[in-house]
């Protein structure tokens, strides 16, 4: 069977243009036009795609065949035979697997292991070669030509993946319910709304690396059986909007979007909607509303988006990083993921490093590095010879601790333990920062992002901020610390979504770990930090 | 005012209502197109009045009480006119442990305005935003759409202003 459409990726790197590689892309080209297969083939340049011998390296997708060409006569024979009449050239055919082992030895993976930031910073984001020509499609290819929708959700499931949006949900699981669920309209939604303090991962996985979304989205969409995607991104990533929308419309260009995606029959259409500014719009259900068009307020759950979501269909909500971990899965195989990170959390986890800390940034570590390394191996420690303070890990709706748990190692399990893994923050405050203050930002954060729905959510947070002004003015009184951590309780016990219920999180913790310091407020006496006897000279004046 | 003056206004008026429309049309049998046409609106008028928000609802064949929630609802819309430069200071708490509230005091004694305020001259509005996504810069101003400062301090602050001056 003849594919409706393919493509052929011609390796020009500088020692394949050395060989004639631009000469063979023309004369393919040529070729292509001549026997009027214009329609059906495209011919594409890439970097490089590998070595072999002493010819060009040329990739057929969606067969992913190799050849290597030599000469004008194999590139047109490459299409009289390949393209028109559907025969493998045998005589050109090269194995791709040798190829492939080169390529690894080369690319070692570096002191920080790379799946979801492979590309980033080191592909253009605008080009879609140069991310075919990073193994980059490989795996709708090899998804759509050999595998079933349910051989997919197996790998994926086998791989032990967990989201990466806060929540961890197995994946694998909720593609599985999804595909499951009898209905013939189904969706696709990836969670671009990335609201989380701290928290930028997302958007550069976006803006360097836009294809591994799309690609993703894709096999999700085959793999359960829908037709239909969006892609929520947040209002003020520009960058990231304007790379996905270029990414989409290559896509289609290209035919690895709209309809029967490399001849295989399966139809995808993904556009994006755009985010107006609300934090609560992260949490799924709140998400699917707003598409819908309406406010974003939290659905009551269950029934769960896999069985009732957009417009009331089964649909996938799955976070950015998650999803661009999946096309690495469906190359290397499950195993390889398993192997990295720790027992119940395999793969690897991006994690952002601010505040206080040296190298500020994203760092890609196996699942599973303690809070040490992250801030003292990558991070390189606390600036100006200060120290360490206050760590909070997991995001604004993450845990706080003091310096005394830094070994704990971060993964699914490590709540448990006091330190969440959350959307992978680790925002370090050194010595001169006040706990009070820095619980009364938080707060502040949570009391404007309540929706307003539920009350415990709505007057939890806004109490709480009442009293933590006083304390923080020397004003408060002993029990009105004990009322903060009945306040965490009540929030977290009965709030209706997972804002409320995660804002009890930082303010127990941070009470729970710097008790001294709440209680030295209340009793005036000053911290390093903040100076209550003038309250106009604290960092923080009242807005 | 002159009514000569408030008729160009509303010739003016007129023509953004036009094209409004003209957008509606293109998109209003798509599902949910409600938060996407009050995108293009604002990006329009610059705010979204009430005057607006009916329009909108009228074409679109839904409830006033529904637009107006979904303004009120999301902090990107807003039924006050903005500063032709909207200066965002992230407020998360990466900037907060780097000084943005210094910042924030800076840009105010300068401007002598406070958060969602406009300048007298129209030229200058206020916005406290959550965290960018550029933690790493932090403390982090936002000037419209895409003028990024990062690691900024109070005292660079009137050099950053002169650029949208004048
Ligand atoms: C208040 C709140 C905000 C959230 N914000 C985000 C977000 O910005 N990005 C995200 O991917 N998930 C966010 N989530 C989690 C989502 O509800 C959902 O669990 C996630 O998108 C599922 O994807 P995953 O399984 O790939 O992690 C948020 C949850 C809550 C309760
Ligand atoms: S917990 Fe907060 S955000 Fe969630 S529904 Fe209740 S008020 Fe809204
Ligand atoms: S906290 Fe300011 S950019 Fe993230």
């Amino acid at each position: 069977m003849r594919m409706k459409i393919q493509t052929v990726l011609v390796s020009v790197d500088s020692s394949s243009a050395l060989r004639g590689a631009r000469q063979f892309k023309k004369h393919i080209e040529e070729n292509v036009k001549k026997y009027q297969l214009s329609d059906m083939v495209e011919v594409l340049e890439t970097g490089s795609l590998g070595v072999y011998k002493d010819g060009v390296i040329v990739a057929v997708y969606p067969e992913e065949v190799f050849y290597e060409i030599n000469s004008t006569d194999d590139a047109e024979q490459l299409v009289t035979e390949h393209f028109l009449k559907g025969r493998i050239v045998k005589d050109l055919m090269i194995d791709k697997s040798v190829i492939k082992h080169e390529k690894k030895e080369t690319g070692k993976l570096d002191r920080e292991e790379r799946i979801v930031l492979k590309n980033v910073g080191v592909i253009d984001p605008g080009a879609i070669e140069e991310y075919i020509a990073r193994d980059g499609y490989m795996a709708l290819a090899k998804v759509l030509k050999e595998m079933k929708p349910e051989n997919v959700i197996d790998v994926v499931k086998k791989s032990n993946i967990r989201g990466r949006g806060g929540a961890g949900f197995p994946t694998g699981m909720k593609w599985e319910f999804t595909a499951k669920a009898d209905n013939p309209e189904k969706y696709v939604i990836c969670n671009a709304d990335e609201g989380e303090p701290g928290t930028f991962k997302d958007r550069l996985i976006m803006e360097g690396d836009p294809h591994s979304v799309v690609e993703a989205m894709t096999i999700a969409a085959y793999a359960v059986g829908a037709n239909k995607g969006y892609i929520y991104i947040r209002g003020e990533y520009y960058g990231s909007i304007d790379n996905i929308r270029k990414a989409i419309k290559d896509a289609y260009e290209i035919g690895l979007l709209g309809e029967d995606i490399m001849g295989s029959g399966f139809s995808f259409d993904l556009s994006v909607r755009l985010g107006a500014g609300a934090y609560i719009c992260g949490e799924e259900t709140a998400l699917i509303e707003s598409i819908e068009g309406r406010p974003g307020r939290p659905r009551l759950k269950p029934p769960y988006p896999p069985v009732e979501g957009l417009y009331g269909k089964p649909t996938v909500v799955n976070n950015v990083e998650t999803f661009s971990n999946i096309p690495w899965i469906i190359n290397n195989g499950p195993e390889a993921f398993k192997a990295l990170g720790t027992e119940g959390s395999s793969g690897t986890k991006v994690f952002t490093l601010v505040g206080n800390i040296i190298n500020r940034g994203l760092v890609e570590v196996p699942m599973g590095t303690s809070i040490f390394d992250l801030i003292y191996k990558y991070g390189g420690g606390i600036p100006n010879g200060k120290k360490l303070k206050i760590v909070q890990t997991g995001g604004t709706a993450g845990t706080f601790m003091n310096t005394k748990k830094l070994e704990i190692g971060l993964d699914y399990d490590s709540a448990k333990e006091g330190a969440s893994l959350g959307s992978g923050v680790i925002l370090c405050m050194d010595e001169d920062s006040c706990a009070v203050d820095c619980a009364k930002t938080v707060m502040e954060f949570f009391a404007h992002e309540s929706c307003g729905k539920c009350t415990p959510c709505r007057e939890g947070t806004r109490v709480s901020v009442k009293l933590l002004d006083k304390i923080s003015k020397g004003q408060g009184r002993e029990e009105e610390v004990e009322q903060l951590l009945m306040i965490a309780d009540v929030m977290e016990q009965t709030s209706f979504c997972g804002l409320g219920q995660s804002a009890a999180i930082p303010l127990r913790t941070i009470v729970q770990s710097f008790r001294d310091e709440f209680s030295d407020h209340v009793q005036k006496k000053p911290c390093n930090a903040c100076t209550f006897v003038e309250p106009k000279k604290k960092k923080r004046s009242k807005r | 005012m002159s009514t000569g003056e408030s008729n160009v206004i509303c010739a003016e008026h007129e023509k953004l209502y036009k094209t409004l429309d003209a957008f509606i049309e293109e998109v209003k049998d798509k599902p949910g197109v409600l938060i996407e046409v009050l995108h293009k609106a604002q990006e329009m008028f610059g705010y979204l009045p009430t005057e607006v928000q009916s329009h909108v609802a009228e074409r679109l064949n839904l409830p006033e009480s529904q637009v107006y929630g979904v303004v009120t609802f999301y902090n990107f819309f807003t039924m006050k006119p903005r500063g032709k430069h909207q200066i965002k200071i992230c407020l998360g708490t990466a900037c907060y442990v780097k000084g943005a509230e210094k910042v924030l005091d800076r840009f105010k004694e300068e401007l002598k305005v406070d958060m969602e305020e406009i300048t007298e001259d129209g030229n200058f509005s206020l916005h406290g935003v959550r965290c960018l996504g550029a933690c790493s810069m932090a403390p982090v101003v936002l000037i419209g759409e895409k003028d990024f400062y990062g690691k900024v301090t109070a005292n660079e602050i009137p050099k950053i202003l002169k650029k949208y001056r004048g």
